[in-house]
């Protein structure tokens, strides 16, 4: 809501200064986004009439005036709009004078022919944002040679409140009003409303069927109403202040009222008007086509406007264009009703609609306000418009008009909220002077909320009232107290943040991508991917959840690879989404992306480019964390999005938990990307199952270690080596260390060495030779016999 | 024994001549070893008379252990040279940067949020996570927004259907948490909320950190001093100035958006807070009895408060990130600023 400070102050006048007043209604609750001039600066403009128009000897489109800027002899200026013409009051910029922008007014001779001044437009003056078509044309009351600037009050304010949702009562000068009358102790007044009288006896019908969504109703006939009336310039003006463009003066009424008052309001054009009006919820397969053009499918739960023939306008959200008021409407039906908020919440949004009406309405218009604001409209119309006002048809349902809301504030209630006393008859004034029917009790404040303040109905709504009037920052500070009690924790998980700077002791930049992502992308990642589509995306690029962390990264390695960082280390935590609605698993993971050489830019070496052991590394880092490495197996595994040769599947103690993988070069290929990139993607809940060390006694005796080299198949992973010999390897074994992995010369054609270091060693004595060959030929033998290899001769 | 002094003296020269320590053993043994001249010396003075021959001894025995000296004096000064002429040549460039795998760094959000999470836990909150995919009870109706609530247009919501969404704040966590325990009930509920808004200050996603406390007797003068105390902490500013702003959310009464003193300009007025002096930095409030009644608690025994914040606002307030979109993109160049 923005409004004009002068406006405000014809109704409560506090001895604050602007900002003053914007600060002291933020500190209340009405949240001031801008405080800011009606008008840009400018000076030496003054009413001016213009005495002679004559065309531009030398240019078609320019002529050539004298006019009355009340200097006393007339001034000759060369004016190029269109609508200028003898007799007008106008807005004239004297030589000397500074327009907006430093324009500087001075003598000119415009093809030939002085020009001592400027007849502005209203843009000209900052007045309207476009390029107005033409000079501004003033009352003829305007009296000439006055200061422009005085003649339009142009030396106001506007001040715009961002009002929460609970605040509806003041979205009017009214109701900004009495808040500030409230917070200064002020008396406010408006201006008088009084009954207009009929003069005529054309009535319209009305009937309510929806009583429980609009209990209140009130229509009236206006009469011989000139719709081609201009609308003063001091209410276009005010309605300019508030953002409010002026359309015609029936619009203008309402919408002037509407502000002023709160209460929107309805003019339709009494001629296209059949039978009698009747407030109802919309019909099956009813169409309204509304004011703004748009053809609209009604839904059931809609209420409408209608008459005999169907609906008319969507109730307190917009009218409809057949039944509006057009410039040859002579008899208007004006309506001003009571709709209550459920009737209209949600409504405009579902249909995509937010319009001034509907914003006021969803939030509450006070309903005492229905008859108030018809009689202010009627004599504002006729006033402006002429015409006569027929009589004031009123239906009512009492029993859904909002009922009487008593409230009990407790003091004990109150004092313990706010850890004060306030004093009673201080709290008894808040409430007073918030318009509050209050009667001190025993135990605390009995109240009857105002027709207004449809937000005020348990204990709480005073509590805040209170809190809030007296000023959050006069209460007290204090900080809560509670027992410390000791909690057990958990020793064996670790924490993300203990697995993310694991990552960071790596070498790995945290990153943080969206959760959702392009489509297209996970498709070529992920082609069999399942996970929700967002049914309202901000763009196609964000639409799907991301079914796993690779998208994100591989996203942002292009990203730096396009800005020449070709070394890219990073990883992210954070749930991957898989599986329809119904069957969503939400599943915390972390992920890692590689890429580049092994090492950052040096001096020594390592120039190598990353491959999967290295990331391999880094990933069997972070699982020995928890202490637990023997849960964990990498096994060969496909992956859609990684090198069938160069991927494994993660198991934990036998779960799948994850892959780790080169990225599949058809990947690369689909995506464009130009280098090799390598990923690992694991479950968080895995990773962070740990366990508490268990302590073994240190052996005071010899260790013993053999060597053994094995010619294996290429195909037979150096997992199943490792396996055999462990379990071949007895009791006593400590250790067993892959140091060599060799293939060429003297090693057969598709086969490998891979050469064990295996460690035994007894709790209580001295291993001796010939038990170690026994277990060193049983690893021989099941290797044989299960791998089919041979120990390197 | 009349060329003793003369023997000394070329003894004295050679040593003091003695290249290396090799040379010296060489003279050690000429004239100290066992068929050393000086040796043969002690040997001969059984040819002396007894009376000579304790004088002549004492002779002989002085040189012998002059000389024994110097050779010892000199090896310590032919061994010292030769280990700094050792470590001169093996010197080298200790300026070299070192090898081998740098570390990298923590998000910025990570790192504020860590940070927020610490200095809550600290003091006993505990931390308390919840699915992302939430529905409409979760994420709305059980916060007192009920469908066709105004506040529901205050948050711009990415939705799957008529119910599942992105939840829009990391609130539902506090439901559930309400459910599923009793008072006391201390959390802070930190994650990724989703929102369709997207302009220089806006990102469909953020992070939030939410804090809950239920208990006995709690006012709204602990959620003011908690608030303060947290500010001041985060920004390490004993005297950051607070001031609480009546606001409006469905979830809490009374409601109050917080202000701090700008960081930037301490209060004097900058781009930043819009020459206001002021920064809007979180809201808060004590929890509505009608969120107590959907969490099953009884809001006449236990009153609460509930507060939060985002945390890329206050990771740009606290590092001067002047670009929000920034947290999203990352660029290596911009994460590595945070190690």
């Amino acid at each position: 809501m923005k409004f004009s400070e002068q406006w405000l102050r014809e109704w409560v006048s506090p001895q604050l200064d602007t900002q003053a007043i914007a600060d002291q209604i933020t500190m209340a609750g009405l949240e001031v986004d801008a405080v800011e001039s009606v008008a840009a600066s400018f000076s030496g403009v003054v009413v001016a009439e213009v005495l002679s128009k004559d065309k531009h000897p030398d240019a078609d489109k320019l002529n050539v005036c004298t006019v009355d800027d009340g200097s006393g002899d007339p001034v000759q200026v060369v004016c190029g709009a269109a609508n200028v013409e003898t007799g007008q009051k106008i807005p004239f910029a004297q030589v000397g004078g500074v327009l907006p922008g430093d324009f500087k007014i001075k003598k000119a001779k415009l093809r030939g022919v002085e020009s001592r001044g400027m007849i502005c437009s209203a843009s000209e003056l900052g007045l309207e944002e476009d390029t107005s078509p033409g000079i501004l044309v003033l009352p003829d009351s305007a009296p000439v040679g006055i200061d422009f600037r005085e003649f339009m009050q142009l030396n106001d304010m506007t001040i715009e409140v961002d009002l929460t949702p609970n605040r509806g009562d003041c979205l009017s000068i009214k109701g900004l009003a009495r808040e500030v009358g409230v917070l200064n102790r002020l008396p406010v007044s408006g201006p008088d409303i009084s009954p207009v009288s009929a003069e005529i006896e054309d009535r319209f019908a009305v009937s309510i069927e929806a009583t429980e969504q609009c209990p209140r109703y009130i229509g009236r006939i206006i009469k011989g109403v000139n719709v081609k009336a201009e609308t003063p310039l001091w209410m276009v003006e005010r309605l300019r202040r508030s953002d409010v463009r002026s359309i015609d003066p029936v619009v203008d009424v309402t919408n002037y009222v509407m502000l002023e008052l709160g209460q929107p309001l309805h003019a339709f054009d009494r001629e296209n008007l059949k039978g009698g009006i009747v407030i109802r919820l919309a019909k099956p397969d009813e169409r309204l086509t509304l004011l703004d053009g748009s053809d609209i499918a009604l839904r059931p739960e809609t209420l409408v406007i209608a008459d005999h023939n169907g609906p008319l306008a969507m109730a307190g959200i917009m009218g409809g264009e057949n039944s509006g008021v057009s410039e040859n409407t002579q008899t208007i039906f004006l309506e001003s009703a009571f709709f209550t908020p459920l009737a209209i919440s949600g409504q405009a949004r579902s249909y995509g609609l937010h319009t001034d009406a509907s914003h006021r309405f969803e939030r509450g218009v006070d309903p005492e306000l229905t008859p108030i604001a018809v009689e202010r409209a009627t004599q504002l119309l006729i006033d402006i418009c002429g015409g006569q006002a027929g009589p004031v048809v009123e239906v009512q349902s009492e029993a859904d008009m909002p009922q009487e809301r008593a409230i009990l504030l407790r003091r004990a209630r109150l004092e313990k909220a706010l850890s004060k006393a306030l004093e009673v008859d201080d709290v008894t004034d808040i409430l007073q002077r918030l318009g509050l029917e209050v009667s001190v009790q025993e135990s605390g404040w009995k109240v009857v909320a105002p027709s207004w303040r449809f937000d005020l109905s348990i204990e709480e709504d005073l509590i805040e009232e209170v809190a809030r009037v007296h000023g959050y920052n006069n209460l007290p500070v204090r900080r809560p107290a509670a027992r410390l009690a000791l909690r057990s924790a958990d020793e064996a998980t670790l924490t993300q943040s203990q697995l993310r700077r694991q990552m960071v002791a790596r070498g790995f930049q945290e990153a943080i991508t969206y959760s959702f992502v392009a489509p297209e992308l996970q498709a070529a990642i992920l082609p069999e991917a399942v996970s929700p589509v967002l049914a309202n995306p901000i763009s196609a690029d964000l639409s799907v959840m991301r079914a796993s962390l690779f998208p994100g990264l591989v996203r942002a390695m292009e990203y730096n690879l396009n800005r020449q960082q070709p070394r890219v280390r990073l990883f992210e935590t954070g749930l991957v989404f898989n599986g329809e609605l119904d069957a969503l698993s939400q599943v915390p993971m972390l992920g890692a992306l590689v890429c580049g050489a092994r090492e950052g830019e040096g001096w020594g070496g390592a120039k190598e480019r990353v491959d999967f052991y290295d990331l391999k590394g880094d990933l069997e880092s972070v699982l020995a964390m928890g202490g637990d490495v023997d849960a964990w197996r990498f096994e060969p595994g496909e992956h859609p999005a990684l090198h069938p040769g160069q991927s494994a599947q993660l198991l934990h103690n036998g779960e799948p938990a994850g892959w780790i993988g080169t990225l599949h070069p058809q990947v690369r290929a689909t995506l464009g990307l130009k280098v090799d990139a390598v990923l690992f993607e694991v479950r968080l809940d895995a990773l962070s199952q740990g366990q508490i060390p268990a302590f073994e006694p240190l052996s005071r005796f010899p260790e013993v270690r053999r060597d053994l080299a094995f010619i294996l198949n290429d195909a037979t992973p150096v997992q199943a080596l490792l396996d055999c010999a462990k379990q071949q390897a007895g009791d006593y074994l400590q250790d067993i260390k892959l140091f060599d992995v060799y293939a060429g010369k003297g090693v057969a054609e598709g086969c490998k060495s891979i050469a064990l270091g295996l460690t035994w060693q007894h709790p209580s004595r001295t291993l001796n030779d010939e038990e170690i060959n026994q277990l060193v030929d049983s690893i021989v033998t099941q290797v044989r016999v299960k791998l089919d290899a041979e120990l390197r001769s | 024994m009349d060329h003793l002094p003369t023997l000394v003296s070329e003894a004295r020269d050679a040593i003091q001549a003695a290249p290396s320590v090799a040379a010296l053993d060489e003279l050690r043994v000429r004239y100290l070893g066992k068929k050393g001249e000086i040796t043969l010396l002690l040997k001969s003075l059984g040819k002396l008379s007894a009376e000579e021959r304790p004088a002549a001894g004492e002779r002989i025995n002085q040189a012998k252990q002059v000389l024994a000296d110097e050779i010892d004096a000199k090896r310590h000064q032919l061994e010292g040279a030769a280990l700094n002429a050792r470590l001169a040549a093996e010197s080298i460039d200790v300026t070299l940067p070192g090898r081998g795998q740098s570390s990298g760094g923590l998000h910025p959000v990570t790192r504020t949020l860590e940070r927020i999470e610490g200095l809550f836990t600290r003091i006993g909150y505990d931390v308390a996570i919840g699915p992302e995919i939430e529905d409409d009870y979760h994420n709305f109706e059980a916060l007192n927004i009920p469908a066709h609530h105004p506040a529901r247009g205050m948050a711009d919501t990415f939705y799957f259907d008529a119910t599942r969404l992105l939840r829009t704040h990391t609130s539902p966590v506090q439901v559930r948490t309400m459910k599923s325990s009793e008072p006391p009930i201390r959390i802070v509920c930190p994650g990724r909320v989703y929102r369709s808004d997207s302009d220089l200050t806006h990102t469909p996603m953020f992070h939030q950190v939410e804090g809950l406390l239920v208990d006995e007797d709690v006012s709204f003068a602990d959620l003011k001093g908690t608030i303060e105390d947290f500010l001041q902490a985060f920004f390490e500013r004993d005297d950051l100035s607070v001031r609480f702003r009546p606001s409006y959310f469905p979830f809490t009464e009374p409601s109050a958006e917080v202000d701090i003193q700008c960081v930037m300009c301490s209060g004097a007025g900058c781009r930043v807070c819009s020459h206001s002096g002021w920064l809007e930095v979180m809201g808060c409030g004590m929890v509505h009895p009608e969120v107590f009644r959907h969490s099953g608690i009884d809001s006449e025994r236990y009153t609460g408060f509930a507060f939060g914040m985002g945390a890329e606002r206050l990771a740009m307030l606290r590092y001067g990130v002047n670009d929000l979109r920034l947290f999203f993109e990352n660029d290596l160049r911009f994460l590595r600023q945070f190690a």
